[in-house]
């Protein structure tokens, strides 16, 4: 009995969860404007989404997203993992300080995120684009890695590096031969986060592209949500982003239970 | 040259001096640049005009208070609603917890945008007026795994010993939940809490598209502002914003283990 109400407890609320994505699901495969009105089965907003009018705008879209996502994961993922090294060698002060410092934009919301930086831009009369984008993308996806590689470090013997440093290897050396190897599965993790973090952020990029041309998904459906409601276009968009994502996440899933066993 | 490049970098506590710079240069200077736009005018002399303008409006101390009691209120349902699902998911009599989890979990990574669009679908499709009910309800849809995920996570790792033994001391099953399992499950609530208030009170494009921007929150507001070029006056209710934020976040310090994804 009490299993039989935990279950039915769990699947309703799964299912009410659940039911705004299958709407969408649902109804990307029909061409009516309304959703809601089934005028048959169609995969036209499908092709239409990319060959359509917006089409262009939205590969354009897509492009940015990636490109941002990889530039600022691939910096962050750099400076992160220094910084997580240097974190752990620094004295007790030193380090509670600049862990401080790290946790500062995790707890930041968003548009505070986003306005911070848009005043620094607009006070260094920099004016907005990619590279204002990008940067703030490296601000707020850095202390996430700091806190992937920091675990990596604790767990390894802190003697290795100095044995290396002792047997001859010069820090360069040192840092490819035994650090990396140590340290490259939370780098790795740090890096897939960076990307994810990247890719959702919807304030902190609309603050700070400005008025460039350059819009990235988020920024994208947003300007389109503003114009019209719910364009159809949007409907197989989303599932198709549903999709992508549940697969990453499979992915993921599948890679960490092989790990484990 | 080489040698002393290699020398400056052997020594491994400067390796943070990169990420140092940046999070002063990125993170720091825009927030100590926040409070100075906000006590200063146009012209950059100081004045405490730009908090006067907020306090006498009651345009805007109302959209405060309103936003204030949406993100309470939008928090709490959270909790009465997700606790729960959290409780049952980590019993360990029920069935394939592992994959509820998963499901439950898998909507933290779909943008926030597309699943407010996907709510405001549903509500069309149903026929459900986009009005007040409806943002609170788009928010909860929008939140609730962050409310689950933590609470789930504390309750998992507890020691399942301690309410056995409340159990068997002759506790009953109501009095072993109040006294044991909900004390203990305390720091994945306040996780919750701190995960999904954040995010309501700061919210702005969600309410927008949610109700399509009939019901302004204190985000629409400062986003509005600074849009608009008010640069000094979105500063000022930015730094109130960031009070409130602390406030929360020092209040109910967020407890990491339950809330790390990785």
């Amino acid at each position: 009995m009490k299993k039989f109400i935990a279950n039915a407890y769990l699947w309703t609320l799964l299912t009410l969860v659940y039911a705004p994505i299958a709407i969408i699901f649902i109804f990307s495969f029909t061409e009516a404007k309304v959703l809601g009105t089934w005028t048959g089965f169609s995969t036209n907003l499908f092709t239409n989404l990319f060959e359509g009018a917006g089409g262009a705008e939205l590969n354009n879209a897509i492009y940015y997203t990636l490109l941002i996502a990889l530039i600022a994961a691939t910096v962050s993922t750099l400076l992160g993992s220094l910084a997580a090294v240097g974190i752990y060698n620094m004295r007790a002060r030193m380090k509670r300080v600049t862990i401080f410092l790290n946790s500062i934009p995790m707890i930041n919301p968003d548009i505070i995120t986003g306005i911070s930086i848009f005043m620094l831009f607009v006070f260094l009369g920099i004016s907005r684009g990619l590279l204002t984008i990008v940067l703030s993308h490296i601000a707020f996806c850095t202390p996430y890695v700091v806190l992937c590689v920091m675990p990596r470090l604790a767990k390894m013997n802190p003697n290795i590096y100095e044995a290396a440093l002792d047997l001859g290897a010069n820090p360069l050396q040192a840092f490819r031969r035994v650090l990396l190897p140590e340290l490259w599965p939370g780098m790795i993790s740090g890096f897939i986060l960076s990307v994810t973090l990247s890719i959702d952020d919807f304030a902190v990029t609309l603050f700070t592209k400005g008025s460039s041309s350059i819009d990235t998904l988020s920024t994208y459906i947003y300007a389109d949500a503003r114009k019209g409601g719910l364009t159809p276009e949007l409907r197989p968009l989303s599932a198709l982003i549903f999709l992508t994502v549940l697969i990453l996440l499979l992915v993921i899933n599948y890679r960490a239970k092989n790990k484990k066993s | 040259m080489m040698k002393k490049l290699l020398n400056f970098i052997g020594r491994r506590d400067r390796w943070a001096w990169p990420h140092i710079a940046v999070m002063l240069f990125l993170v720091v200077l825009p927030l100590i640049l926040i409070m100075g736009y906000a006590f200063t005018d146009a012209e950059g002399s100081f004045t405490l005009h730009n908090f006067v303008k907020f306090f006498t409006n009651s345009d805007a101390v109302n959209t405060f208070v309103y936003s204030l009691g949406i993100a309470l209120m939008t928090t709490m349902i959270c909790i009465l609603l997700g606790y729960p699902a959290a409780y049952f998911m980590a019993g360990k009599q029920f069935s394939t917890p592992k994959v509820m989890a998963m499901l439950f979990i898998l909507p933290m990574w779909i943008n926030v945008l597309l699943r407010t669009l996907a709510t405001v679908a549903l509500f069309d499709f149903l026929h459900i007026a986009l009005d007040e009910k409806a943002l609170m309800f788009g928010m909860v849809y929008d939140f609730l795994p962050f409310m689950i995920y933590p609470i789930y996570n504390t309750l998992q790792k507890m020691d399942n010993s301690l309410p056995e033994a409340a159990a068997d001391l002759g506790a009953s099953p109501l009095k072993v939940f109040l006294r044991v399992t909900l004390p203990l499950s305390m720091p994945g609530v306040k996780s919750g809490i701190i995960m999904v208030f954040m995010p309501t009170i700061s919210t702005f494009a969600i309410a927008e598209l949610l109700t399509q921007n009939n019901i302004k929150l204190f985000g629409t507001v400062i986003q509005e502002n600074v849009n608009n070029g008010l640069l000094n006056y979105g500063a000022a209710l930015s730094l109130i914003m960031l009070v409130i934020i602390a406030i929360t976040s020092f209040g109910g310090e967020k407890d990491n283990e339950s809330s790390q994804l990785f």
